[in-house]
């Protein structure tokens, strides 16, 4: 493209304020100034890369038995120690941690998406349909969320993929209100108005128009819903009521930590550390996307 | 406030409706529904028990009718008999009401108090060390997965201090008066934990919020002492949000309670309720479950019945 060309001017709605819809380089500069942000989300990926190459690197599988190395201590041979049965923590803590997140990513999507389409349904519908949609919501928020999905979990076979199934279906509730909030705040607006008065059906309003720049609060809420989704999975693993053995994940692990707590604290924390970090890293990324996405929010 | 009272009871009628439609179906989403659960257990249980079954269930019947039957059944406190021992779940839950309620009880009086302490000195001053230490442990209490929180309070208090006792409640050694206070002081402070930190924070937003208002520069003015200024004109608006923010969590409260009486092997419903799981006894698990969202929608109502006497403008909204 030709250097010579002015910059398109910033693009307007109608109320003559800019668009609200955050754009690639504005966000990518706020996020920017967000350090603890830019941290968490380089801890995140870094956990992840760890999680997703780590096992093939590391020279001992995750359910290799030694019983010659029962209960190590951390060392050079083991980083973090070894469990019960000599097997490696180091090798289990990353081959768990590909079932947690990709559970809590799968879970976040799911359940963001049921949340945005209920709640962008019944914001835009508006009476009946919002009333039944938000009673809805309102019984779905009343059941305990935890036991109700260890019920379910028991008909369907605790799984992973099931666990992220069953947690996405039941994690939408937030979502929903959230959105349903943006749309009623929305829908009168004038470029929404003109949308509509140019002849555009509902779903391409509410898809086009407004879910776009409601943008904000559900990436923020979907992004929030990982590190929640992890913490899920988890307390029903280490209930026992998740994730079976062998297969490792953090709450299991924790879970078989109890019996040795006494002799070997490494097996109690680094599980448990794991998951605080990327929980953590989660909800300092929420924050800061927080305020690079919303509109709103003031410019630093 | 008689009408405002009325109106919110009547509200919570068809959500209260609307969870037992929910909980029977997740009964008959179990694989062969409730009865093939019963015969999946395969403890070959009492002839007489799955007879009685039939017919309480009247498998044979339409489901909405089924629905009706049980949920008559219900509202007379009949909420079938348990899977695993034949007895009314009723008589069972009624059994451990009183721990679990004893449990959630402290957890949220001491939650309730810890946040309004640290909420209230971190908002009075803003961006101190106290307050800034308040925002870590709170990013802390919010990430801290409750299970994993239970564990390194029994390694740190129980296992290397050796101050308080791991787990239970001390009813089986016949210990002293003070032997059951100190087996709930673990499991209330991991309960509170998340709580504080959430609730710490909304208050301290809340209170800040309200001190900037122009009534709080009119009672200084006054020359009323600053703990009177923030406490009777401050704390008193800052609380209304507060408290909505209170009872939406206490949804969560059940859940953490089902861990914590898991990992401190307290006595309580929490507990019962992982038994059951194990035991597949369907029956005991909706009565939990019935019985934990029965308590959100009372704990919801409370709510919006001390919302309407803290903020009298809500009534008539």
């Amino acid at each position: 493209m030709p250097e010579s060309y002015p910059p398109a001017p910033a693009p307007r709605t109608l109320r003559g304020s800019p668009a609200p819809a955050p754009r690639p380089a504005r966000f990518g500069s706020r996020l920017g100034r967000h350090p603890v942000a830019l941290a968490a989300l380089a801890v995140l990926a870094g956990l992840t890369a760890a999680c997703v190459f780590g096992p093939w690197l590391l020279p001992l599988p995750p359910d290799q038995v030694q019983l010659d190395a029962i209960r190590a201590a951390p060392s050079w041979a083991h980083p973090l120690g070894t469990d019960d049965l000599g097997r490696d923590i180091l090798a289990r803590l990353l081959h768990g941690g590909r079932y947690s997140i990709l559970i809590g990513v799968l879970a976040a999507l799911l359940g963001t998406g049921i949340g945005t389409l209920v709640g962008g349904v019944a914001g835009y519908a508006g009476g009946r349909v919002d009333g039944a949609l938000m009673r809805a919501t309102d019984v779905a928020y009343a059941i305990p969320a935890l036991p109700l999905l260890i019920v379910l979990a028991s008909f369907t076979g605790a799984s992973p993929a099931s666990l992220a199934v069953i947690i996405g279906l039941l994690s939408w509730m937030t979502t929903a209100r959230v959105v349903r909030g943006e749309v009623l705040a929305l829908r009168e607006a004038p470029f929404v108005l003109a949308a509509r008065g140019l002849g555009a059906r509902p779903a391409r309003v509410l898809g086009r128009h407004i879910l776009p720049n409601a943008l904000g609060p559900i990436v923020v809420g979907g992004t929030l819903a990982v590190g929640n989704a992890i913490v899920v999975e988890s307390s029903m693993s280490f209930l026992g009521l998740g994730v079976q053995p062998p297969t490792p994940t953090w709450g299991n692990m924790l879970m078989d930590a109890q019996a040795s707590m006494a002799a070997a604290p490494w097996l109690t924390i680094f599980p448990g550390v794991a998951i605080l970090l990327v929980v953590l890293a989660v909800n300092f990324l929420g924050d800061g996307l927080q305020d690079a996405l919303d509109p709103r929010g003031r410019v630093r | 406030m008689a009408a405002f009272t009325l109106r919110r009871l009547l509200q919570a009628i068809p959500l209260t409706l609307g969870i037992t439609v929910v909980l029977f179906a997740v009964l008959h989403l179990a694989p062969g529904g409730p009865e093939g659960a019963l015969m999946a257990t395969g403890r070959f249980p009492d002839p007489e028990v799955v007879e009685a079954y039939r017919q309480r269930l009247g498998v044979d019947r339409p489901v909405p009718e089924q629905y009706v039957r049980w949920l008559v059944a219900a509202a007379r406190g009949d909420l079938g008999v348990s899977y695993s021992t034949a007895r009314p779940v009723s008589e069972m839950i009624l059994e451990r009401l009183p721990a679990t309620l004893q449990l959630m009880g402290s957890a949220f009086l001491l939650a309730a108090v810890l946040a309004f302490l640290v909420g209230t000195l971190s908002a009075v001053r803003p961006f101190s060390w106290f307050d800034h230490l308040g925002t870590g442990l709170s990013f802390l209490g919010i990430a801290m997965p409750v299970f994993w929180f239970a564990l390194l309070l029994q390694l740190l208090f129980g296992v290397w201090l050796g101050w308080l006792p791991l787990s239970g409640t001390g009813a089986a050694g016949g210990a002293s008066g003070w032997a059951r206070p100190a087996h709930l002081v673990l499991p209330a402070a991991v309960l509170s934990f998340r709580y504080v930190a959430a609730w710490s924070r909304y208050l301290r937003a809340s209170l800040m919020a309200v001190l900037g208002q122009d009534y709080i520069r009119a009672a200084r003015a006054k020359g009323l002492p600053e703990w009177r200024v923030v406490v009777g004109h401050g704390l008193r608006n800052a609380l209304i949000p507060v408290v909505s923010v209170m009872a939406l969590h206490l949804a969560t409260l059940f859940g953490g309670a089902v861990i914590t009486e898991t990992v401190f092997a307290w006595p309580g419903i929490g507990r019962m309720f992982v038994t059951a799981m194990m035991a597949r006894d369907y029956p005991l698990l909706m009565g939990i479950l019935l019985l934990g969202s029965v308590m959100v929608v009372l704990f919801n109502l409370l709510a919006d019945l001390l919302y309407g006497w803290l903020d009298p403008r809500i009534r008539h909204a």
